[in-house]
């Protein structure tokens, strides 16, 4: 029997996403890899079926009924996403294929105006490589340079090298909100406004906090906010990303060509208004409306629950797992301060192997560097594996996490 | 997938790896890593003096059980071998060598870093290019 926490009602959550019901030499499918993409509920994809199979068409100029109702279609999803996050309007929202190129197009629509030879950029060291790596190619291109905030031993931001380094007058502050490998959440709110305070551009990583959590954009005073669809319910190749009006407004183009100018002359051209001066060519019609479908989704489970739900399996969690001898845990210890993201080494086990053995047992987790290499050189490992949940998982998947890890650890004779 | 492929033999050469450090002086020193895993991989070859036979072979590396076993019985597997042995190396010997046969293809990779590895530093040595096959 699944054990339903007190805040998700997981047997009926399971029933709502088909591939659940997958066995595996009939072990039922223990799915932990959520902090890499999330599974998706049936009313994602009928949403997608849908789409194709009555209103199929290119949006934005075409006055026949099809591309009305798509239109109309995409332009609710946006709006879905901008209520999401509490943005100002739906103005703010860009669609993007995800949190990579979210973070691309500030790179490349606000960077190269914004950060001058010998500017400072900072990020932290808990970083995913998608919010260190084009940073690193701005400053290259511009001669800015990059400084990273250190962490404390138990993986949160050191603070007092964070208001040291904002007295650099970094031109921008990177971050993420929820580290995908820790765990950690960081203060938005307060990051930023100390970050704002030093006259910095601030960029929030949202790839792991908007699955997990109520976000605030507005609340957090961030200048742009990044986000992956299918981290959140919903189909890959869709993301967002939240822009502060006026930025948005100041910055020049990201790609260039179709449906992001106002008027085009041989001699040159305008550029439409945002967001859709940051959406050039066709867009990702369909999946744009199944982030919809995914946001509709979570907002009935509502994400104060979700966040509730991720807490109570952590500390379940925390609570076996520390009666194993040989266990790292990496991040914060309270459950109540980190997502629900555990990264561990056991013993001498390389994490691919730890992988490889829990696969066997039916438990899908990750292992290796999670893209976040910079962090995995601070903590001293090639690599942690990493169990990470979502809505639909159970004290009975913990449990099985828990049972695989054992076997692992007789495998090892460890 | 079956973990049945951790074998007593798998991590006794994890632990206890055989032929493992630098070779000085050698004639061959090729190195590769596996991008996903992080696994990698660094071979040191001594070339016999007629130029045709693999003398003495060490390497080092870092990363899981499969990757690390499959390069240290690699090198006992290679030793005193002709050189032209090394193109005719293949998955199959590997995962005979390995005692397994279901590696499945997440983790084939792994076991045939030090092949790629051993295949690119031979090749060079002999004035080929090595390609790694699909
Ligand atoms: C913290 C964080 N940032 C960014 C990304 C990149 O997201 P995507 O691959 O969807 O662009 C991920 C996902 O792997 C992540 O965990």
């Amino acid at each position: 029997m699944l054990e339903p926490t007190k805040t998700v009602d997981v047997e009926k959550v399971r029933g709502d996403f088909p591939i659940l019901r997958r066995t595996f030499d009939g072990k039922r499918l223990v799915y932990l890899d959520n902090a890499a993409t999330t599974q998706k509920p049936k009313a994602v994809i009928d949403s997608l079926v849908d789409y194709y199979s009555r209103y199929n068409a290119n949006i934005h100029r075409g006055v026949h009924q099809l591309s009305i109702e798509a239109t109309e279609a995409h332009e609710a999803a946006r709006k879905k996403v901008a209520r999401f996050l509490n943005a100002g309007s739906h103005r703010e929202v860009v669609f993007t294929r995800g949190t990579t190129e979210s973070i691309n197009l500030v790179r490349f629509a606000w960077g190269p105006a914004a950060v001058k030879e010998g500017d400072v950029v900072l990020l932290t060291l808990m970083e995913h490589h998608s919010n260190i790596v084009p940073w690193q190619q701005l400053a290259k291109e511009r001669g800015a340079r990059i400084e990273y905030v250190p962490l404390t031993p138990d993986g949160r931001l050191d603070m007092g090298e964070f208001e040291r380094l904002l007295g650099l007058s970094p031109a921008l502050v990177a971050f993420t909100q929820c580290s995908n490998v820790l765990g950690t959440i960081n203060d938005a709110e307060r990051l930023c406004s100390m970050a704002r305070s030093a006259g910095a551009v601030t960029v929030v990583d949202g790839a792991q906090s908007a699955p997990h959590m109520a976000v605030d954009v507005r609340r957090i005073g961030c200048d742009f906010f990044a986000v992956s669809g299918h981290k959140m319910l919903g189909p890959t190749g869709i993301g967002a990303l939240y822009g502060r009006r006026e930025l948005l407004d100041s910055m020049g183009p990201f790609q260039t060509g179709g449906d992001m100018i106002k008027e085009v002359h041989v001699d040159g051209a305008r550029w439409n208004d945002v967001p859709y001066k940051f959406e050039a060519g066709t867009t990702n019609i369909a999946d744009a409306v199944g982030f919809g479908a995914a946001i509709d989704y979570l907002a009935s489970v509502g994400m104060d629950r979700v966040r509730r739900h991720e807490v109570e399996l952590l500390r379940y969690s925390f609570e076996k797992l520390s009666a194993i001898p040989a266990l790292t845990v990496y991040g914060p210890a309270d459950p109540e301060s980190r997502g629900g993201v555990i990264s561990f080494n056991l013993a001498d086990i390389h994490p691919h192997d730890m992988a490889s053995i829990l696969d066997a047992e039916g438990v899908a987790i990750r292992s290796g560097h999670h893209c976040a290499q910079p962090l995995m050189d601070h903590l001293g490992v090639p690599g942690t594996s990493r169990a990470s949940f979502y809505i639909y998982n159970s004290y009975d998947d913990v449990d099985a996490f828990i049972a695989a890890l054992l076997k692992a650890k007789k495998v090892f004779s460890v | 997938m079956s973990s049945d492929f951790y074998r007593e033999l798998i991590l006794d050469y994890y632990r206890n790896p055989r032929n493992f450090g630098k070779l000085d002086p050698h004639d061959i020193d090729a190195k590769d890593l596996n991008p996903l895993c992080g696994d990698e991989v660094e071979m040191q070859v001594k070339v016999s003096p007629d130029k045709d036979k693999i003398e003495e072979i060490r390497f080092v590396g870092k990363g899981c059980a499969i990757s690390q076993a499959s390069a240290s019985m690699l090198t006992e597997l290679a030793k005193g071998k002709p050189l032209e042995w090394v193109r005719s190396l293949s998955r199959d010997d590997i995962t005979k060598m390995l005692g397994t046969s279901d590696l499945g293809p997440a983790r084939i990779k792994c076991a045939m870093l030090s092949v790629k590895v051993l295949k690119t530093g031979v090749y060079g040595y002999l004035g080929d290019k090595y390609d790694e096959p699909e």
